[in-house]
C-alpha cells in the first residue's frame, strides 16, 4: 500500500447562498484546491464527488458527470465517481480517493462535496436530512432527525447524568471557534444561556441544539505521497483511515446512548497507524447535534463513557485546552452542507497542521483527526492526518 | 407514498405481524426473511408471528417541529418502546397530554390512521401506541361519576 498526502485544499462560505448553484459551488472549490496543490487538469487521475441529496432537492442526480463537466474536466472524459452516504458521503468519498491512490490505481484524486440545501422550504431539505435514516419506520412513523437525536439525548442524560448546561457548553464553544472563521455560516459567539433557552425543537433539543441545513461546498487534491513534493513542498499525510456501519434505524441498536460505529470506524483508523486517542493535537467532530459530539469524543475514546459533557463544560476541548474539538465551529457553527460537511472537516485540520489556521490556530498541532458520520451514525467514517 | 410501497407491508402495519426465528428463538420486527444474527441458516427458518402489542417506552421526545405529514399533531410524542417480546420500534404515542410520556411506561398498540397522499389520495393505516397506565387512570375517573349517578 502507498502512502497518501493532501496537497491542496478549497472551501467555500457557508450558509444560505441563494445567489450560487450546486456546479457554481463545486467549481470555485475545486479550483481553489487545484490552483492550491499547483496542479493543473491534465494531472487529475479521477474525481470523487461526496453529494447527499441533490436528488431531492434539486431533481439532479448524475452529479459526478455533472461535476465533471463543469470543471472542464468532461474533455479528458476524466473517472468521475459520486459517492452517497447521507452525512457522510464527503468522508466516504475522501476514503474511496484514498483507496484509489494507496492501491496504486491512480496517482492523483480531487475529492469534493457540495450541497444545496436552501433551494427547498425548510420542511423539505429537514425531511431530506432524515432521509438518512430508515424512512418506513422511522420518518414515516412521524420521527424527524432531531427527534431521533433527541432520544438518544434523553438516554444519554439518564445513564449518565449529562446535564442541559454540558449540551449548551457544546455549542458555545463551537460559536467561539467560528468567531474566528470567516468562512463559518454564524462567525460570531453565543452564550450557553441563549443556547439553553432556545426554541424547543424536539425536547431535549432546542434549536440552538442543531447544525443547520446549509450550502456549501469544500475539495481536496489528494496525491501518492511520493510524488508529491513535484507539487507542493509542504502537504499532510492520510496516516489512518477507517469506516464502519451499523444498523440504519436506531431502534435497532442495543444502546441508545452509544453509537458503536464511530467506535469501530476509529479503531481501524488508528490500527492502521499505530497510533491512539492520546496522540491526537486536535479533532472535527460531526456534531449534527450536540449530543452527537459527545457520545462521539467517548467512541474516539479522547474522554471515558460517561465523562466526555463534564470535561467538554470545563474547557477541555475549547481552543487552548487539553484536546481542542471542531476549531472551524463544527457543523453547528461552520455550517452542515451534507456533501461537504466531511470534506470541509479535512480542509479544517488540513489548515491546522499547516499552521495557517490564523487566530484559530492549534499551538503545535502535529496530528488531527477527522470524524463524519451518517444518519444516527448508520456510517461513520474517520481519518487521521498528520503534518511534516 | 406509491399504493404497492404501502400495500405490500399492510398485515406488518395493521397487524404488528413480525417473524419468530426458531434457531435463535427471537423475534424480529418489521418482518425479515433472514434474522442478521443466525446467518444464512436462519432462511427457511423464519415464521410469521403476531405481537401482542404490549410493552415499554424505551426512550421519548415531545416534538415540536412536526415531521412532514405530521404537522397537525404538534406537539406530539414519539417514543422508541420495546415490545415484551423483544424488538424496538419507533412509534408515536398518542392519546395523553405528551409531556407525561417517561421511560419505563407501558404501553399497547392501537390501530389509526398514519397519514394520505393527498386530499384524494389513499389514508395509509398502521400501530401507534398509547400509555396504558395513564389510560386507566382516566378510565377509573370517568367511571366514579356514573356510580354516583
Amino acid at each position: 500500500m502507498r502512502e497518501v498526502s493532501i496537497i491542496g485544499i478549497g472551501i467555500t462560505k457557508f450558509g444560505e447562498l441563494w445567489e450560487k448553484s450546486l456546479r457554481q459551488l463545486g467549481l470555485e472549490t475545486g479550483l481553489a484546491a487545484i490552483s492550491d496543490a499547483g496542479i493543473t487538469s491534465k494531472d487529475i487521475d479521477a474525481l470523487y464527488i461526496g453529494n447527499m441529496a441533490a436528488g431531492s432537492t434539486l431533481q439532479q442526480e448524475h452529479v459526478s458527470a455533472l461535476m465533471a463537466d463543469y470543471c472542464g474536466l468532461a474533455s479528458q472524459n476524466i473517472p468521475a465517481t459520486r459517492v452517497e452516504a447521507a452525512s457522510a458521503s464527503g468522508g466516504l468519498a475522501v476514503r474511496q480517493a484514498y483507496m484509489a491512490i494507496a492501491g496504486g490505481f491512480i496517482d492523483i484524486a480531487v475529492v469534493g462535496g457540495a450541497e444545496k440545501m436552501t433551494d427547498v422550504s425548510d420542511s423539505e431539505s429537514s425531511y431530506t436530512v432524515s432521509m438518512g435514516s430508515d424512512e418506513q419506520w422511522e420518518s414515516k412513523a412521524g420521527a424527524t432527525f432531531a427527534s431521533l437525536h433527541a432520544m438518544i439525548a434523553q438516554s444519554h442524560m439518564t445513564e449518565y447524568g449529562t446535564t442541559r448546561e454540558e449540551l449548551s457548553a457544546v455549542s458555545e464553544k463551537n460559536h467561539f471557534h467560528a468567531s474566528m472563521n470567516q468562512m463559518a455560516q454564524f462567525p460570531f459567539q453565543i452564550s450557553a444561556e441563549a443556547v439553553s433557552n432556545s426554541g424547543m425543537v424536539s425536547s431535549p433539543l432546542r434549536m440552538l441544539d442543531c447544525a443547520p441545513n446549509s450550502d456549501g461546498a469544500a475539495a481536496i487534491v489528494l496525491c501518492a505521497t511520493e510524488k508529491a513534493k513535484k507539487y507542493k513542498k509542504k502537504s499532510i499525510k492520510i496516516i489512518g483511515s477507517g469506516q464502519a456501519s451499523d444498523t440504519l434505524s436506531l431502534h435497532h441498536r442495543k444502546y441508545l446512548n452509544q453509537m458503536p460505529a464511530i467506535k469501530m470506524a476509529a479503531r481501524r483508523a488508528f490500527k492502521s497507524c499505530g497510533k491512539k486517542a492520546s496522540d491526537l493535537d486536535l479533532i472535527e467532530i460531526h456534531d449534527n447535534f450536540t449530543i452527537s459530539e459527545i457520545i462521539a469524543l467517548e467512541e474516539i475514546g479522547v474522554f471515558k463513557r460517561g465523562k466526555a459533557a463534564q470535561n467538554i463544560l470545563k474547557g477541555e476541548t475549547r481552543l487552548g485546552g487539553k484536546i481542542p474539538i471542531n476549531t472551524s465551529g463544527g457543523l453547528k457553527a461552520r455550517g452542515h452542507a451534507p456533501g461537504a460537511t466531511g470534506i470541509a472537516q479535512v480542509v479544517e485540520v488540513v489548515q491546522q497542521l499547516r499552521g495557517e489556521a490564523g487566530e484559530r490556530q492549534v499551538k503545535n498541532a502535529k496530528i488531527g483527526m477527522v470524524e463524519n458520520h451518517g444518519g444516527t451514525a448508520a456510517t461513520a467514517v474517520v481519518h487521521i492526518l498528520e503534518g511534516e | 407514498m406509491s399504493v404497492p410501497r404501502f400495500w405490500r407491508e399492510l398485515d406488518t402495519r395493521y397487524n404488528l405481524i413480525g417473524s419468530y426465528c426458531k434457531i435463535t428463538k427471537t423475534y424480529h420486527y418489521p418482518r425479515r426473511s433472514f434474522n442478521p444474527e443466525a446467518g444464512r441458516e436462519s432462511i427457511g427458518s423464519m415464521e410469521d408471528y403476531q405481537f401482542k402489542g404490549s410493552g415499554e417506552i424505551v426512550s421519548s421526545t415531545v416534538v415540536h417541529q412536526a415531521q412532514t405529514g405530521y404537522e397537525m399533531f404538534g406537539p406530539y410524542c414519539m417514543a422508541i418502546i420495546e415490545l415484551d417480546e423483544g424488538p424496538r420500534i419507533t412509534t408515536q404515542i398518542v392519546d395523553c397530554d405528551p409531556e407525561i410520556v417517561k421511560p419505563g411506561m407501558k404501553v399497547k398498540s392501537v390501530f389509526r390512521k398514519l397519514g394520505e397522499d393527498s386530499e384524494s389520495g389513499i389514508l395509509h393505516y398502521g400501530t401507534k401506541f398509547i400509555v396504558i397506565e395513564y389510560n386507566e387512570v382516566e378510565e377509573s375517573e370517568e367511571n366514579i361519576p356514573d356510580i354516583e349517578v
